[in-house]
């Protein structure tokens, strides 16, 4: 048989299970998009390639399963750089193709030629520049085993035009690659572990997205209730531990719950679990869990002692890793630790009523989960809404919180929610959005239009960019600059142009009702929320402070 | 100030346009030292083999797992047998 480069990838994206791609076309990739013509894989056109990418993330991060955006060459390539070094920093599995000028061009400055190999090279698990269409038929079956295979990550495929439009013999379909199976885990090492568990007085779980990586929660569930470990989640890990029961801590922190950044000093036991250490939730590393001895079970060997030395590790996965664990762990109470904990949420309490506002920051975000089911995807952008959300939600299920944690994109909301959407046609998405996060990708608006989905937009709008402008007031003696939007538009009328019904919260006098409508009624639509500009998120550490000196964490009287 | 010893490197790797790039943007973008490179091609030219001198110091171990994830090197080995005749050499001749 006789297929064109572009024709092989394509089949070959078939092959994979793939049935969307979102990206852009471009002069280099034409040769793609006429394959596509052919094949039944639905195409999302979005209105600049970083949506195209986001829309990608949206997928994989609600479903876990590897997504694919196309993007030309030149600016469609560097347009997705921001996409891709996202999904690295949160270990999500996409596949971005690009399109590149023909090889004998490469080299020459030609029309829209970038070097996307050497641009993509530090941001990406792995790349490819494709030099031959025989190479396809082992790159693509490689590029999807290595995005999903371990840590997962970002794969991107170069593809000159000639390479796409280069027609080659070959006699059959190469197979699908299998995942690398997760190393074995030896069993005196579990052992171990259970056996620092079982003697442990005041253990604490430390777990992150590695849990929702390996579909472990469940497993986790059993093991903090059996032996009443307490657990706080990173960002990425929110709903793997349903918020609501009573071993939650929340989240550690830069924004995290007062009450767990002062429990952290106690710990005598710190299992981290499918974590990195992050800074932001870390805080001073070298005053973190200051008592603690750490095991540490990570799937990436790399994370193991590079932020924080363990006094045990296991390489491996994690949700394997508790399986065997599990029947070596005692049943186990612990009055002692749980009502030192229960002392220590009396002194520092968090997220503490102020006042019944309804558009008070905290207070809408409760009300805005009242109003849906408890598995609603929430996607947001970055900055105060973000942390707002990670605070106050009351997450049950892992991935039901799609948020850009390492990276911290504005403007990932929309188009990640317009991916989950896509994915998930029967549930309704919630992007919480800030203003200025909103504005940097609200050209997909234009795309969620097209598709009319399922998708509630609330822009918590402040004039500002609230963060800065935070961080100003606390930490540069509030010298104000280039925090306040000198003009904000009129969302609601912007998302009515773009054809999306939208709503305004400012002067309502039954917000209720109408924020009810907006997350209840079919189809899209943007809600424009007023807040308070100088509404700061609590508790905040201070740069290259302990988590336990956080501003905001004050003992109460 | 101590001069903190240096130590070498092996790497086996793939072959192609672009695995040096691979394994020296990985020391610069993880402010990792890398004080010298040396690099051929070995069997039939499908693999490569470099030896990198690098500063024997607390983050070696860390350079070494990062190394191990790139897909295209296939083996890495801390050859703390070795002595730098060879670097200082080649030191040497490039003053």
């Amino acid at each position: 048989m006789k297929y064109t480069g572009a024709e092989i990838i394509i089949k070959l994206l078939e092959r994979e299970g793939i049935d969307i791609v979102s990206g852009i076309p471009g002069g280099a990739n034409l040769p793609l998009y006429n394959a596509l013509y052919k094949s039944k894989i639905q195409h999302i056109l979005a209105r600049h390639e970083q949506g195209a990418g986001f829309i990608a993330h949206g997928i994989a991060r609600a479903t876990g399963k590897t997504a694919v955006c196309f993007a030309t060459s030149g600016p469609g390539a560097t347009n997705l750089l921001t996409v891709i070094a996202d999904a690295k920093l949160d270990s999500i599995p996409i596949i971005a193709i690009t399109g590149q000028v023909p090889s004998s061009f490469i080299g020459t400055d030609a029309f829209q030629e970038v070097d996307t190999y050497g641009m993509t090279l530090p941001i990406t698990k792995h790349n490819f520049l494709v030099r031959d269409a025989r190479e396809l038929l082992y790159i693509i079956p490689e590029a999807f085993k290595i995005a999903a295979s371990g840590r997962p990550g970002p794969v991107v495929i170069d593809v000159p035009k000639d390479v796409q439009c280069q027609a080659i013999e070959f006699d059959q379909w190469p197979d699908r690659q299998k995942e690398e199976d997760p190393e074995e885990i030896n069993l005196s090492g579990i052992k171990h572990i259970a056996g620092m568990i079982n003697e442990s007085k005041r253990p604490l779980l430390y777990i992150g997205g590695g849990i929702v990586n390996s579909k472990a929660h469940k497993l986790l569930y059993k093991l903090a209730k059996r032996n009443s470990i307490p657990v706080t989640s990173t960002l990425m890990g929110l709903g793997c531990f349903p918020s609501g029961d009573s071993l939650s801590l929340g989240m550690p922190g830069m924004h995290g719950a007062c009450y767990t950044n002062f429990i952290l000093n106690d710990v005598d036991l710190l299992l981290a679990f499918g974590v990195r250490f992050d800074d932001r939730a870390t805080g001073n590393v070298k005053k973190f869990c200051p008592q603690a001895k750490i095991v540490h079970i990570d799937i990436d060997r790399s994370e193991i002692d590079k932020i924080k030395k363990s006094n045990f590790s296991v390489t491996g996965d994690i949700g394997l890793a508790l399986k065997q664990i599990m029947p070596f762990i005692n049943s186990d109470r612990r009055g002692d630790w749980i009502r030192k904990i229960e002392k220590i949420k009396e002194e520092h309490p968090f997220l503490r009523e102020k006042n019944s506002d309804f558009l008070h920051p905290i207070n809408l975000i409760r009300t805005i989960s009242n109003l849906v089911k408890p598995d609603t995807i929430i996607t947001t952008d970055v900055g105060q809404h973000q942390m707002w959300v990670a605070q106050a939600y009351p997450f049950q299920y892992p991935r039901t919180l799609l948020t850009s944690g390492g990276l911290g994109t504005m403007g990932f909301g929309l188009p990640a929610a317009i991916g989950a959407a896509l994915v998930n046609p029967d549930k309704r998405i919630v992007c919480i959005s800030g203003d200025g996060s909103f504005l940097m990708n609200i050209q997909e608006l234009a795309t969620l239009a097209d598709l009319n989905l399922n998708i509630t937009t609330i822009i918590m709008n402040n004039g500002h960019l609230g963060l800065i402008r935070q961080q100003q007031e606390l930490f540069y003696e509030k010298n104000y600059i280039a925090a306040k939007f000198i003009s904000n538009p009129d969302f609601a009328a912007i998302a009515r142009n773009f054809g999306i019904r939208s709503y305004d919260l400012e002067g309502m006098e039954n917000p209720m009702a109408v924020l009810s409508e907006s997350l209840t009624k079919p189809g899209s639509c943007v809600v424009n929320a007023p807040i308070h500009y100088a509404e700061n998120v609590c508790p905040i550490v201070p740069p290259g402070a302990a988590n336990y000196e956080m501003i905001g964490g004050e003992k109460n009287d | 100030m101590t001069k903190i010893a240096s130590t070498i490197i092996e790497l086996t790797v793939q072959n192609h346009p672009g695995v040096m790039s691979h394994i020296t943007g990985l020391f610069s973008r993880r402010a990792f030292n890398l004080e010298g490179i040396l690099c051929g091609c070995i069997g039939k030219g499908t693999q490569s083999r470099m030896f990198l001198l690098v500063e024997n110091n607390g983050r070696i171990q860390q350079i070494i797992k990062q190394l191990e994830k790139l897909y295209d090197v296939i083996d890495v080995t801390l050859r703390e047998d070795y002595d730098h005749t060879l670097f200082k050499r080649l030191h040497e001749f490039i003053k």
